[in-house]
Formats: C-alpha cells, sequence, structure tokens
C-alpha cells in the first residue's frame, strides 16, 4: 500500500501555461455537432442487422415493412390508402427515434473519448532500442517497447517510468492543472499517453500498444456495434422480449376474433395496436441508456473497463476506503506533547524539534510549528545529522555533538522507541503505556521520544477528519452500503477515527493480506465489495474486488488489477462510481416502469377504435372521447413515436440517485414514473388527438 | 358502468362472515401444512407407502430430479387412466354395460383429471363405469391436488433455501399430503356434510312417487366423501352433473359456506406455511394480503354485477329489487337457497382457487359476472388451486421485482437471491403460457367451421363461451360456462392440450426457477436492498399482475362480455 500522500504540486512559479482546454466535457445533450452525428446514426443504424440486436426494435422494424406492403396494397385496389401511410410514416419514425437516442448517446461518449484522445494524435516518440534512440510516430509502438520523454515531451502511450522522475501534466485527462511527481520505483510510476512531461527525463516501458489502451478500450465501449451487453441489460431484454411476445399474441389472435365478430380489424391498425403495447420507449431506450452510464463514468474522469463493472457498482454492499487521503487529509499533524512524570515539558518540546527539524514530512514540519507556537525555539545545532524514518527502524531522529556530549534523539512509534530505550540501558516507566495508550484512543498516533538513554514522553499525532465525510457515511449507511476503514494504525487509534469519521467498522494495522483476505470474508457471505488502490501490493485486492477502482497514478500492475481505473486518482471517486452505477439501474428500472404503465392508457384509445365497427356499442370505451377511430389510433402512435425523443435527455442524464433507503427511493420513483406513466398518456394523447382532429 | 343497486345487509354480512372464518383458518393451517412440509418424521403408513412404491424418502432431489419425477409419475398415472378409461367395457363394476370413450374423450377425460382440471366433456353417469369413476376420477382428486401441492412445497423450498439446492422429495410430498392433509380434513368435513343431509350410501337410487303420481328414480350414491375432497382439493368434478347446484351436493346455505371454505382452506393457508418457511412470516402476509385484496376485488364486483340484475329480465317483468322478502338481483340460473350473495361468493370462490365446480349456471350470470371469473382464471394467482396459485403469483413477484429493485438502484434480489437472465428467461416461459393457450386455441376455434359448430349462442356471448372453455381448461378450473357442446374431437384435443399447457408450462419452469434460485449464494439483506415484504411491494405486484398478466386478455374480454354487457344494457337478448 502507499503512504497516501499524493503527489505534491509544483510551485506555482513553474507551472507551464495552461495547457489549452480539452474540449468542453459536459456538451449539452442537444448540441449541433451531437445532433448531426445522431441523425446520420439514425439512418445507418437502419440496416437489419443493427435492428436485430434489439428485439422490441426489430418488432417495429417488420411492423414498417407491413404496413408498407399494406398501403400499396391499398393504393394498388384503389382504395384510400392515407391513413395506411401515415402509420407507416409514424412506424418508420419510431425506429428513426430509437436509433437517433443511441446514435446521440454514442457521439456524445465519442466526443468525451475524443476530447481525451484528441491530445494524443500525432505523436513522436522516441524510441530507445539498444540503447539507441529512433524517432517513430506513438501509432507504432509495441508492448514493452522503452521510451524516452524530457520536458517538453508528450507521453506517446501509456506506461509505466522504468527510470527517472518527472513532473507530469496530466491536465489533458484530468482537467487538474497542477502537475503531479511521477517517479520510478514507486506506486506512483505509472504515465498516461497524452500527458505531458514538465521536467527531468524518464524512460517508460510501454504497457499498452497502439489501440489497446483504457482510452481505446473505453471507446469501443461506448460504440453500439462493438457493445457488450451487460448482465443486466441482457436479462431486462429477455424480459422485454418477453412482454413484446406476449403482446404479440395478444394482437395476432385479434383478427380472428374480429373475424368472427363479422367485422375483421385493419390490419393496419392491429399492428399500430402492437407497436403501442409493446414496450417501445424502454426498448427504444436501453441502448442508450447503457451508452449514457458509461458516458457518465467517463465524465467523471473514470475509466470502465466493462460496462459491467459500472453496473455491478450500484451492487456494492461493502466499501473498503484507505483511511489517508479518502477520510483524513493525507496528513497527521502534532497537536500535543506530553512528557513523562518528572520531565520538564520543555525538554521534551525541545527535543522534538530538534529531531524534526530537517524532517521534510508534514508531520514533521507540524511538530516544529506546534513546539514553536508553544514558545520553544532553539536553533539547529552544528553538525546535526538527519536520521531519515525507514520502514524498519520506524523512527527518525538527529544526532550531533554538544560541549556536553554527543546527542542522539530518536522519535518514533512506542514499542520501538521503548526497544531502543532498553538497547541503551535505560529503564521504561510505566507510565509510558498510559500517556500512549490515552493518545491513542484519542485517535492520535503516538510519537515517543528518546534524547540518549532517557525517555521524554510523546508527541500525539492527530488525523484530519475530511470536512463533510461524515455526512458522506451517513448517506452511505441509508443507501444500505457498509464501509471499511483500511489503516494501518494501531486498533486503538483506528477505532478513534473510524468513531469520528462514522466509518462502520476499521481493519487496523492492515496488510495487503488482510485486505484480500477481508475481501474474500465479504464475498463468501454474499456480500459485493469495492476498493480503491494504487499500489502494487494492492493489486490482488484490486483484482478480487467487484469493483477495483486503480487510480492513475499508481502502478501499472494496480491499473491492470483493477476493472476501473480513476484518472483524477482522487480516493473519494469511489462514491461517485457508486452512484452512477445505481443511477444507470434506476434509469433502466424507471423507464421500464414508465413504458409498462402507458399501456393502459394506448388500450384505451385504440381498442373501442379498433372494434366499433363490429360492435359500435363499445364506442362506450372511448374513455378519452378521441375524435375518430383513425385519430384515436394515430394519437396513440404519435405519443409512442415522440415520447423516445421526450425522454432521451431523462436516459442520457439518468435519473438522479438520491441517497435513502430502499423503500422510500421505490415510493418515490413508483409515484413519478409508475403512476406518472399511467396517466401522462391519457393526457397527451388526447391533446394529441385535439390537434390533429382539424386534418380530419 | 356498475350498477346502482346495492346487495342487502344480510348478503353482505353472510359474506364477511365466510371471509373472516376463513382468515381466521389461515394460521392454523398454515403451520399443519409448514409441518407436513418440513417435519423429518415418517408415520408408519408412510414407510409402508415408500416400502410399496420401492422409493426411498431420504433420497434428496434438486430440481430437475424432482421436476423428472413428478412428470413421469404423472405421465405414468395418466397413460393408466386412459387405458382403464378405454378398456372400461372388459373391466368390473360396469353394470350398465357402458361403452368405452372414443380416443379423444378419453384423452381429454384422462389429461383434466391428472392436471386437477376436471372438466368434463361427457356426462359421467352415461359415459363412465363405477370402476373408471372410482379407479380413475376418484384417485386422481387426491394425487393430482397432492401433485400440485407437491410441486409448491418443492417450489417453496427452494426459494426459502434452506438446503442448498435441494428441493425435498416428491414421493415424501405427496404421500404426506394425501395422508396428513387431505384424507383427515376430507374425513371430518365430509361428517358436516352428512350431518346437513348430503347423502353418503352404496345404494344406487331411491324410487320416489311425485304429487303427479309419476315414478321417479332419485340418484343417490357416497356424495359427501366424495364432495369434502372435491373442494379441499380444488378439484371440482362433481358427482351429479348439476355439480354444487344439486341440492344432494349442496342441501344448504351452511353447507354452501363450507365448500367455498374448503375451496379457499388451503390456497389461502399456503401463503402462511410460505412466510414461515422462508422465516419472514411477513412476506406470507403480504402475498396474502395481496391475494385476499385481489379476491375481496372480484368478490365485491361480482356481487354487484349479479345484485343490478338484468334489465331485459326487468323489463319483461321479473322483479329483481332488494325487498323484505327477496334477495333480488339476477336469479337466472341460481338456486333459490343461495340467492345472488351465495352464489356469487361460490362463484367468485371456484374460479380464484380454479376447483371449477359450480352452484349456478355461470353461463346466467350477467355479462360482466362472468367477466369476473373469466379474469380470476386468466391470472390463475388469485389464491388460485393446490399451490400452483402460489407458484403462479411468484411469476409476478419476480416481475414486480425485477422493475422494482431496478427502481431502487441494485440489480434485481428476490428473496437475497440475484434474479438473472436465466431466471427471467423461465419466468417469461411461465408468463406465455396463458395467453398462448387461452388466445391461440379461442383464436383457433372461432377460425376453424367445424368448431363453430359447437357453439349454441351467437356473437359475444358464443365468443365467451369458447374463450371461458379455453380459459378454464388452461386455468385448470374445469367449470363450464356451458352452452358450448365441447365433446367433439376438436375440442377434446384442444382443450386437453390446453390443460397440459397451463399445468406444465407454468409449473416446471418455475421449478426450474427455485432450483436455480436455491442453488445461488444469499445476498443479506441491508436498508439498500428491495424489500418485498411490504404493502407497497404488494402494491406493486398487483399492479404489475393487473397490467402484465390481465391486460393481455383486455382485448378478448372487451369482445366478450364488455360487448354482451353493453349489448344487454341496450336490451339486445341472445
Amino acid at each position: 500500500m502507499s503512504a497516501g500522500v499524493r503527489a505534491a504540486p509544483l510551485p506555482p512559479a513553474s507551472r507551464p501555461p495552461e495547457p489549452p482546454a480539452s474540449g468542453d466535457r459536459k456538451p449539452g445533450i442537444f448540441a449541433p455537432p451531437l445532433l448531426r452525428a445522431a441523425l446520420v446514426a439514425s439512418v445507418r443504424k437502419l440496416s437489419p442487422r443493427a435492428q436485430a440486436r434489439n428485439p422490441v426494435m426489430f418488432v417495429v422494424y417488420v411492423g414498417t415493412f407491413v404496413t408498407l406492403l399494406l398501403t400499396a396494397q391499398a393504393a394498388a385496389q384503389g382504395r384510400p390508402w392515407a391513413y395506411e401511410l401515415t402509420v407507416t410514416a409514424l412506424l418508420a419514425l419510431t425506429v428513426l427515434l430509437a436509433n437517433f437516442a443511441e446514435g446521440l448517446a454514442e457521439a456524445r461518449g465519442k466526443a468525451q473519448a475524443a476530447s481525451l484522445r484528441s491530445a494524443r494524435e500525432d505523436v513522436t516518440a522516441r524510441r530507445l532500442t539498444d540503447g539507441r534512440e529512433e524517432t517513430v510516430p506513438g501509432a507504432l509502438l509495441r508492448r514493452g517497447d522503452l521510451i524516452v520523454a524530457e520536458s517538453g515531451d508528450l507521453i506517446p502511450a501509456d506506461g509505466e517510468i522504468v527510470e527517472g522522475l518527472a513532473s507530469v501534466d496530466e491536465s489533458a485527462i484530468t482537467g487538474e492543472s497542477a502537475p503531479v511527481i511521477r517517479e520510478a520505483g514507486t506506486d506512483h510510476s505509472g504515465v498516461t499517453g497524452g500527458t505531458r512531461v514538465l521536467s527531468d527525463r524518464i524512460v517508460v516501458r510501454v504497457t499498452s500498444g497502439a489501440g489497446e489502451s483504457f482510452l481505446d478500450r473505453m471507446i469501443a465501449l461506448v460504440e453500439g456495434a462493438s457493445r457488450q451487453k451487460t448482465p443486466n441489460e441482457i436479462a431486462l431484454g429477455i424480459l422485454l422480449s418477453g412482454l413484446t411476445l406476449v403482446f404479440l399474441l395478444a394482437t395476432v389472435t385479434l383478427y380472428p376474433f374480429t373475424a368472427y365478430a363479422g367485422a375483421p380489424a385493419a390490419p393496419v391498425t392491429l399492428v399500430a395496436l402492437l407497436v403501442c403495447l409493446i414496450p417501445t420507449t424502454i426498448g427504444g431506450l436501453l441502448p442508450a441508456i447503457g451508452i449514457a452510464g458509461m458516458d457518465r463514468a467517463l465524465q467523471a474522469n473514470v475509466i470502465a473497463g466493462s460496462g459491467k463493472a459500472v453496473e455491478v457498482a450500484g451492487d456494492v454492499d461493502v466499501l473498503l476506503l484507505d483511511k489517508t487521503g479518502t477520510i483524513t487529509v493525507g496528513n497527521r499533524l502534532a497537536t500535543d506533547f506530553r512528557p513523562l512524570p518528572g520531565v520538564d515539558p520543555a525538554d521534551l518540546m525541545r527535543a522534538a524539534l530538534l529531531s524534526s527539524l530537517q524532517d521534510p514530512t508534514p508531520e514533521g514540519r507540524s511538530i516544529v510549528a506546534l513546539a514553536r507556537e508553544r514558545g520553544v525555539n532553539a536553533p539547529e545545532p552544528a553538525g546535526a545529522e538527519f536520521v531519515e524514518f525507514s520502514a524498519q527502524t520506524r523512527m527518525s531522529g538527529v544526532d550531533f555533538v554538544t560541549p556536553a556530549g554527543p546527542v542522539s534523539i530518536r522519535k518514533g512509534a512506542g514499542s520501538r522507541v521503548a526497544d531502543l530505550a532498553r538497547e541503551r540501558g535505560a529503564a521504561v516507566p510505566p507510565e509510558l503505556t498510559g500517556i500512549t495508550d490515552a493518545m491513542a484512543r484519542g485517535g492520535a498516533t503516538p510519537l515517543v521520544v528518546i534524547e540518549n538513554s532517557r525517555l521524554l514522553g510523546a508527541v500525539a499525532l492527530s488525523d484530519v477528519i475530511k470536512p463533510g465525510i461524515r455526512d458522506r457515511f451517513e448517506q452511505l449507511r441509508r443507501m444500505g452500503l457498509r464501509t471499511v476503514m483500511i489503516t494501518g494504525d494501531n486498533p486503538l487509534t483506528a477505532a478513534a477515527i473510524a468513531r469520528e469519521a462514522g466509518v462502520d467498522s476499521f481493519l487496523a494495522e492492515a496488510t495487503p493480506e488482510d485486505k484480500l483476505a477481508m475481501i474474500r470474508e465479504e464475498q463468501r457471505g454474499g456480500r459485493l465489495v469495492a476498493m480503491m488502490g494504487d499500489g502494487t501490493n494492492d493489486a490482488p485486492a484490486l483484482a478480487q474486488a467487484d469493483v477495483g477502482l486503480a487510480m492513475n497514478s499508481g502502478t501499472q500492475a494496480a491499473r491492470e488489477a483493477g476493472n476501473m481505473v480513476d484518472l483524477d486518482s482522487d480516493p473519494t471517486k469511489l462514491l461517485e462510481i457508486i452512484e452512477i452505477g445505481k443511477g444507470l439501474l434506476i434509469t433502466r428500472g424507471a423507464l421500464t416502469t414508465f413504458s409498462v404503465a402507458n399501456d393502459v392508457a394506448k388500450y384505451f384509445a385504440i381498442l373501442p377504435a379498433l372494434f366499433v365497427t363490429a360492435y359500435p356499442d363499445l364506442g362506450a370505451l372511448n374513455v378519452m372521447r378521441l375524435h375518430s377511430p383513425a385519430s384515436a389510433v394515430l394519437s396513440a402512435v404519435i405519443f409512442n413515436a415522440l415520447i423516445i425523443p421526450a425522454l432521451v435527455p431523462l436516459a442520457l442524464r439518468g435519473v438522479p440517485y438520491r441517497p435513502m433507503s430502499a423503500s422510500s427511493l421505490l415510493g418515490r420513483n413508483l409515484l413519478v414514473y409508475g403512476l406518472g406513466g399511467l396517466l401522462l398518456p391519457f393526457v397527451a394523447i388526447k391533446v394529441t388527438d385535439l390537434l390533429i382532429t382539424p386534418l380530419f | 358502468m356498475l350498477p346502482a343497486v346495492l346487495p342487502g345487509v344480510g348478503a353482505v354480512t353472510q359474506l364477511l362472515a365466510v371471509l373472516a372464518v376463513s382468515a381466521l383458518l389461515v394460521v392454523p393451517v398454515g403451520r399443519l401444512l409448514h409441518g407436513v412440509f418440513t417435519g423429518a418424521r415418517h408415520t408408519a403408513p408412510e414407510r409402508l407407502t415408500y416400502r410399496l412404491l420401492r422409493v426411498n424418502p431420504a433420497e434428496p432431489m434438486d430440481w430437475r430430479r424432482y421436476a423428472l419425477t413428478l412428470v413421469l409419475c404423472n405421465l405414468v398415472m395418466l397413460l393408466v387412466s386412459y387405458a382403464l378409461i378405454r378398456l372400461q367395457p372388459w373391466l368390473p363394476w360396469n353394470p350398465a354395460g357402458l361403452a368405452a370413450q372414443t380416443p379423444e374423450l378419453a384423452w381429454n377425460t384422462a389429461v383434466s383429471f391428472m392436471t386437477n382440471t376436471n372438466w368434463q366433456a361427457y356426462s359421467g353417469e352415461q359415459s363412465l363405469s363405477y370402476f373408471s369413476q372410482m379407479a380413475v376420477l376418484t384417485t386422481f382428486m387426491f394425487t393430482s391436488a397432492a401433485t400440485g401441492f407437491a410441486a409448491a412445497a418443492a417450489f417453496m423450498r427452494g426459494l426459502a433455501g434452506t438446503n442448498g439446492a435441494q428441493l425435498g422429495n416428491f414421493w415424501v410430498d405427496l404421500t404426506r399430503i394425501v395422508y396428513r392433509v387431505f384424507l383427515p380434513l376430507s374425513f371430518a368435513v365430509a361428517l358436516i356434510l352428512i350431518w346437513q343431509g348430503v347423502p353418503q350410501t352404496l345404494n344406487a337410487t331411491v324410487t320416489a312417487q311425485t304429487l303427479q303420481g309419476e315414478t321417479q328414480r332419485i340418484a343417490l350414491g357416497p356424495v359427501a366423501s366424495l364432495e369434502s375432497i372435491k373442494h379441499l382439493g380444488t378439484n371440482g368434478g362433481g358427482f351429479f352433473g348439476m355439480n354444487a347446484a344439486h341440492p344432494f351436493e349442496n342441501p344448504t346455505p351452511l353447507t354452501n359456506a363450507l365448500h367455498v371454505l374448503c375451496m379457499l382452506l388451503l390456497p389461502t393457508s399456503l401463503t402462511y406455511a410460505f412466510g414461515r418457511l422462508l422465516a419472514n412470516r411477513r412476506q406470507g402476509w403480504v402475498i396474502f394480503g395481496a391475494m385476499f385484496t385481489l379476491f375481496a376485488v372480484s368478490l365485491g364486483a361480482l356481487l354487484l354485477a349479479e345484485q343490478g340484475g338484468n334489465p331485459v329480465l326487468g323489463a319483461a317483468g321479473a322483479d329483481q329489487s332488494v325487498t323484505a322478502t327477496q334477495a333480488g338481483g339476477n336469479m337466472e340460473g341460481k338456486e333459490v337457497r343461495f340467492g345472488v350473495a351465495q352464489t356469487a361468493l361460490f362463484a367468485a370462490t371456484t374460479t380464484a382457487a380454479t376447483t371449477g365446480s359450480v352452484n349456478a349456471m355461470h353461463d346466467s350470470l350477467t355479462p360482466l359476472g362472468g367477466l369476473v371469473t373469466l379474469v380470476q382464471m386468466m391470472l390463475n394467482s388469485v389464491f388460485g388451486g393446490k399451490g400452483v396459485g402460489l407458484i403462479n403469483f411468484t411469476q409476478y413477484l419476480i416481475l414486480s421485482v425485477f422493475l422494482a429493485g431496478l427502481m431502487v438502484g441494485r440489480t434485481p434480489e428476490f428473496l437475497g437471491k440475484k434474479i438473472e437472465a436465466r431466471e427471467v428467461k423461465l419466468v417469461m416461459l411461465a408468463v406465455l403460457a396463458h395467453p398462448l393457450s387461452i388466445l391461440g386455441f379461442t383464436a383457433l376455434a372461432v377460425t376453424l367451421p367445424a368448431a363453430l359448430g359447437s357453439l349454441n349462442n351467437p356473437g359475444a356471448h358464443g365468443f365467451t363461451e369458447v374463450l371461458y372453455a379455453y380459459t378454464s381448461a388452461t386455468a385448470n378450473n374445469g367449470s363450464a360456462f356451458a352452452g358450448l357442446n365441447a365433446n367433439t374431437p376438436f375440442y377434446n384435443l384442444t382443450t386437453g392440450l390446453a390443460m397440459l399447457t397451463g399445468r406444465y408450462l407454468t409449473l416446471l419452469p418455475m421449478l426450474a426457477v427455485a432450483g436455480l434460485l436455491a442453488a445461488k449464494t444469499r445476498v443479506p439483506a441491508g436498508s439498500g436492498t428491495l424489500r418485498t415484504d411490504t404493502a407497497l411491494f404488494g402494491g406493486l405486484t398487483v399492479a404489475v399482475l393487473l397490467i402484465v398478466g390481465a391486460l393481455t386478455f383486455l382485448p378478448a374480454l372487451t369482445l366478450g362480455p364488455v360487448t354482451d354487457h353493453l349489448q344487454m344494457l341496450k336490451g339486445a337478448v341472445q
């Protein structure tokens, strides 16, 4: 696991000029260029092959040809054919509008992806071959190639730094203008094609050749033809196909039924009824909803490996969150000094100060600041030798020589410093444990300070909980998600922070193996787990998690193990992804419910029109008082066609997800989309009928 | 459009009393059923039966094995019954020397009783010997009903998922339901019926002198014992041609109420047993509540339609009003001792619980009253008969879960199990079975001249007769609308197919769904998961049931009873 310290922004002076804006990230739904692309797509998708992908719309497609034939037949027999032709035109329009919805979603997704990709076109790469450097087009790079990038160069492909350190401008991808540090051998060794090196020189091993980078994969996911349907989309598709079959039976049998009654129903009207009854609204919008879900992920700067990953995010039950960066701001700050009995507080503060003067970490700097604030100041001793923190010793400190003799100050984890005290021949006073435990219970990390063989006391380093995070967890709890904080802290500290931040549970002193074990345990219980990670040692857990969101700044191993990559490397992104996943599912359910509920009104519009010739008494069922049988049928078909574009904005933006319990969410959505779907068409069909009445 | 005449207080009180008693019986009988489905011990007669059948009661069955056993068991019974009916001239107890039924009729009869439809295309006393009646019909009254309950038990165990992918043992379920439920209950009910005057004798007939001085031979027989299992097992095939309208089958209002209670007893209690099996009684009550609401609405509509009377009869001078001396309403085809209220209750119950026995001629119900009976059978899940109703209702629960589950932002889960493509496919197959069979065969029948020859009425009413026949057959109800000569090769063949479609094309896919769900990992419930045990969800399921299940039939119903009704209002007589 990484230390969680994000690459710090460079000071403003060294910033390059702002890069050209990578295009408006959220273009309007009906922006003209998108509209043009969608219109072209709606015609291009008329091929039978494209239509056959969507069984519901395929029925409308076939129905259009049937009514066209019936029109021709009427014309050939010298009967009036205007009604037949109008129905044919409206059915064709229905097919086109469904194509248009899908085309528009695709166009938006592609525009989003293209703006990311534009940065990397026509890039030349400086490839290293046997130590020699040659310039080749970026498109020729293969996985495993080594390339060199120096300040000012665009990095031509995704890769991992194998040598060097550089500041990189990733604004083309993340929109964040502050440069970040990328360095070989750390958890921040990954670079993305299209980003620019600002300083220094790095050697990068290409991890994805042309056409297989994350972006290329993402683009494929928003393109209709190659888009793979997600499991839930497939199941919903089967349900819709089943409903279509049921309604096909209901309408086809009407012909013999009405023939028996002595006045066979007009086949054109039967086709119109069929098209109105089958769930064309959701059938037409289903592909668009799926694509829009991917697109929303892309807008959040998350690249998903598959549509399934986004869908699964809606189902997540448990969230594993790294404490640092997600729950707390990256750095712990010194908040208190607690001397041992008999130790002058000033001695403790002075020792802590001295040992931290050259400590570059934020923790070290905060100790200096706190000591000075409390009136202790000491100049840096001459010849002081700073001892850096290392994972082995888990201590840092300073050595210097005074006239009184050599001084060696160390500060570090309680147990290690106590060991050191014993090594130096000092007794460890029992009060020390009391002090450190009290600090830990308060959520702070105790840093015990020792000067030569004298234990002085402890410095409390406290985590700073991110503002608003508690409310966020409260929301998550209402959504039914359990949050688990992952931290390297000891259990006492972890418990205190967990309490303060409002997480449901925590995993203290967590190793990557613990994390993996925890994920497996939750999954055995039937729960879905989401986590975010960046380090190579996170890779197994990322791969095991149902939603593994890798930070783009992370190592290549982590990025390949996860099923999504966050270009912003923002630890709170996981929450956004879950909302996107839920929004995607809600949109599907809401529009399906709406579509099915619409049928009631359509029945009342068309049935009287269909039967009134055979049984004039059935005019009594014309509850909407529609003008004539023909106007009733046409009004229903017009409504059926136009509701598709009317709902396109909803399908593309998604039904907003509000964090609340499932019951209240269900009640709300049923009211809006169920009851609304029941009532709206009555009004809309009546209005349409009034509008078209003058034509009769 | 409903007539404005309201039923009398007495009528409503009677109905409410019966419904109240029925509701009170749900818990004790539900407990009994739960015990039958879960008990570990086998009684001595049961062990003996297993030994005779050479089956191992401890053998666990997954859904495939369970379904295969059920189908093979039914198939063997079907073949044996067909053979017995065809061979009856050469078999004993055929004093009247009745000839064998024709192959189509024998097929229809055998299928009808095997599927618990009890559709009778023939008149019993003129067509079947005593041996055929006993060996085929009476046996099936127990086994076909028990088959349905066994399937329901397996289905519920699968959904409860208490035993992995195993759904139980078919032979154990079948045997226990017969021994522990049907036999004791039928015995008790038969005693009450005998007390009320239902004959139970082996003497064939009584000869009586009528007031006109003529001699009349009155048929008797072991009626009470048949009546009790007929209704407990929601079978419906009567001892007499007039079925429960006959004074020996149903002599008093009390026996009428008892018949109604018997029909509702097991289907209603099954919801409670389901709740217990799931260890979620709320879920059982929500299902009960949804079914009960639909039933109450149907009953109310039926009652109002019949109480409203028939304007054509009114115009002819009949007094159909509620007065101190009469209950009023449309009395055509009804028994005076039951009146409108008890008839409406019986008609609503027999079509809800898919029994198929009748205490009045449904052909003579008002068109809207007939519509109610049709709708209940088309849904076949307003309680429904012998366990099948619960299975059918679950189709709509799963459909609702799919829609509602998405709307809470999760992929759909039902009882902690994910509903995925395979389950949806099977559920849709089951949902398709009813429209396919009802609408498909009706379309065929109104197209073929040979089939149209069976109609006694033209126009909308004739259409209703055909629609009713296939609805009744598909729902395994068995009641006839009358007015249709169904004993023709065409109807015998097609209604037989409709009965098979209605039973196995819903039962087998849903058993598979239960098996698939049983094998899945349970997702623990949280506040983000959709709760299916709430009133809101029950209401949603009813809406889905009406929109997906009933709306499909709206065009057909419009051309049948609705047109009939509108024509009646205008005074047209058919």
